[in-house]
């Protein structure tokens, strides 16, 4: 494990292994250390947040001289106790099982604005591309982009699609996507360069919930199909809670 | 009690120290570009440090008060004026009701801010008062103000009363914040910069060229990061990262070479390489950075940035301490 600045009020807890040899343990042990630096409230730390191999720590400089540190020595500091607080957490025991979410989604007409060029990419039917990416399991490494926006890995190497090579100025919200290997979701209405697939009528962030976004990382998501009719009638809904 | 905002200008947002806590879910700490700024306005004004108040993006701006508040905005050269009174940067001054003050400029730098005593009194969303204009929440109504918009205020704080009386002839109190935190705004500004974790990853020309050639900021800027205009920034090799947490202050290079600093509405993450990251101690220089300034950039130490952050920190306590002394 590798620690290194992120400027100079933050640092950066890089997991050993690289994503793509083992990307679940890599996951569970990321979400691990995030939990024992938490867990371990060292005062001056203000959040933590992970996103695909790393734990970020962000934390107030002045705290650490307060409690003793000297100012050429904070990085030090913060460095020691983050080390301490992963080694202290102990054996991992078994890791709290995933969360599983079965996201609905409509992949017609105006929803499914790239669907075609995925599948001509994947050399498949449209039919085919949807009935492969709802068989697929995904997992939320990270949360970010926009607030509440899951990056998802899992996506089948065949329907690795690039990202188009003009982003579009605006894609609707519950867009479900697919960039170069990964997949997402957009939450809300905003820029991208994806290609989308279809759209889920489910509200993934909303800032008057407490979590305010539906996913986290950790995860477990798989989509389905659903046709219009339902679309309309699950849209506005009250929001989904985890199945 | 209500603000009435007679003009809006050009972008003004309600803004307070920022939103902490929500960056595991994608939400950016936000808040006012210069939080040590709104943090002595708010303290000028008599307000607790986090109280929400105002942030000017340049062009006309106009507020109707409705009844006596004391108000300090610190930020870039504006002409700031109450009825046949000029309020300088850094001082408190006391506005009665139906008064107008109003901001035209800036001459110099980009942004202002605005603490009214009693703060905005909008509501609290995600652990903040300050608008996500880009994800539409917080603030007034997740946006930007208009021409128009009537926002509520909370009660005049006990300091800020007592502030009232006080300024009751003069108007503007006869004291100030420290110069540089009152006007940040410098042409051609240096800011001082220590290396991201991707230093190493940039060619030794491309690396010299960034700490000794001046950049332009492009008209494409905004509160989300300042785009710079000037020698490409190259690597040895183009590697694709895995994404990870950037932060207000980045210096970040997509593929093409064109660097951008991050400001307070950033992406939580991003895959592009880090080059560097502006210090904290200098943000408040950094968000003043309007399109077509130029700007350069020179390394400190990691000790150094801590000194100069717990030497502010140091005088700002001192200066809270001169502040009560006064009341």
């Amino acid at each position: 494990m590798k620690i290194t600045p992120l400027g100079d009020s933050a640092l950066i807890v890089r997991s050993d292994e690289e994503s793509d040899d083992a990307p679940e343990r890599t996951l569970r042990e990321v979400l691990a250390t995030k939990s024992a630096i938490e867990r371990a409230r060292i005062r001056g730390v203000l959040e933590c947040a992970s996103a695909y191999t790393t734990v970020a720590v962000f934390f107030d400089p002045t705290d650490a001289i307060a409690q003793g540190a000297r100012p050429d020595g904070v990085m030090e500091w913060f460095e020691s106790h983050v080390r301490e607080a992963i080694a202290s957490s102990g054996p991992k025991g078994a890791p709290s099982p995933a969360r599983q979410f079965e996201v609905p989604t409509c992949c017609e007409g105006e929803f499914a604005l790239d669907l075609k060029d995925v599948a001509v990419s994947a050399r498949l039917t449209e039919r085919e591309v949807i009935d492969l990416y709802c068989a697929t399991d995904f997992q939320v490494r990270c949360i970010g982009f926009t607030p509440g926006f899951p990056y998802l890995t899992g996506l089948p190497e065949k329907l690795f699609t690039p990202r188009r090579p003009i982003p579009r100025t605006k894609i609707a919200a519950g867009s479900v996507a697919i960039g170069g290997g990964q997949a997402g979701i957009y939450p809300t209405v905003s820029p991208g360069g994806w290609n989308v697939i279809g759209r889920t009528p489910w509200r993934l962030f909303n800032p008057e919930e407490n979590p305010p976004a539906l996913l986290r990382a950790g995860d477990s998501v798989r989509f389905k199909s659903i046709v219009r009719a339902e679309f309309d009638a699950l849209h506005e809904k009250s929001r989904p809670r985890q199945s | 009690m209500q603000l009435t905002v007679a003009r809006a200008g050009f972008l003004t947002t309600v803004q307070d120290t920022g939103r902490a806590g929500f960056r595991e879910l994608g939400v950016s700490p936000g808040g006012a570009l210069d939080v040590h700024g709104m943090r002595v306005v708010n303290l000028l004004a008599g307000n607790p440090e986090t109280a929400a108040g105002l942030e000017i993006t340049s062009g006309n701006v106009r507020f109707q008060f409705p009844d006596s508040r004391v108000v300090a905005w610190v930020g870039g050269e504006y002409d700031v004026s109450a009825t046949g009174l000029s309020v300088p940067a850094g001082r408190p001054a006391l506005l009665h009701a139906q008064e107008e003050l109003s901001f035209a400029g800036p001459s110099r730098g980009c942004r202002a801010w605005l603490a009214i005593s009693g703060g905005l009194d909008v509501p609290v969303v995600l652990a903040s008062r300050s608008s996500d204009v880009r994800a539409g929440f917080g603030g007034w109504h997740g946006r930007a103000l208009r021409d128009g918009d009537v926002l509520p205020l909370g009660k005049n704080p006990a300091l800020s009363a007592a502030l009232i009386r006080s300024l009751q002839g003069a108007r503007i109190a006869p004291w100030t914040a420290p110069f540089e935190w009152a006007s940040p705004a410098e042409r051609s500004p240096v800011l001082r910069i220590v290396r991201g974790n991707d230093w190493d990853r940039f060619t030794e020309a491309s690396r010299r060229a960034f700490l000794s050639v001046k950049f332009v900021v492009s008209p494409e800027s905004d509160r989300m990061g300042a785009r710079l205009e000037g020698p490409l920034l190259e690597r040895k090799n183009d590697t694709e990262l895995v994404s990870e947490a950037v932060v207000p202050g980045t210096v970040q290079v997509p593929p093409g070479g064109r660097a951008i600093l991050l400001l307070g509405d950033c992406q939580t993450v991003g895959g592009y390489p880090k080059l560097a990251h502006v210090i904290t101690c200098d943000l408040p220089r950094a968000a003043q950075l309007c399109p077509g300034e130029q700007v350069w950039f020179c390394e400190v130490s990691m000790a150094e940035a801590h000194l100069l952050l717990s030497e502010r920190t140091r005088a700002l306590e001192t200066f809270k301490i001169g502040l009560s002394l006064r009341r």
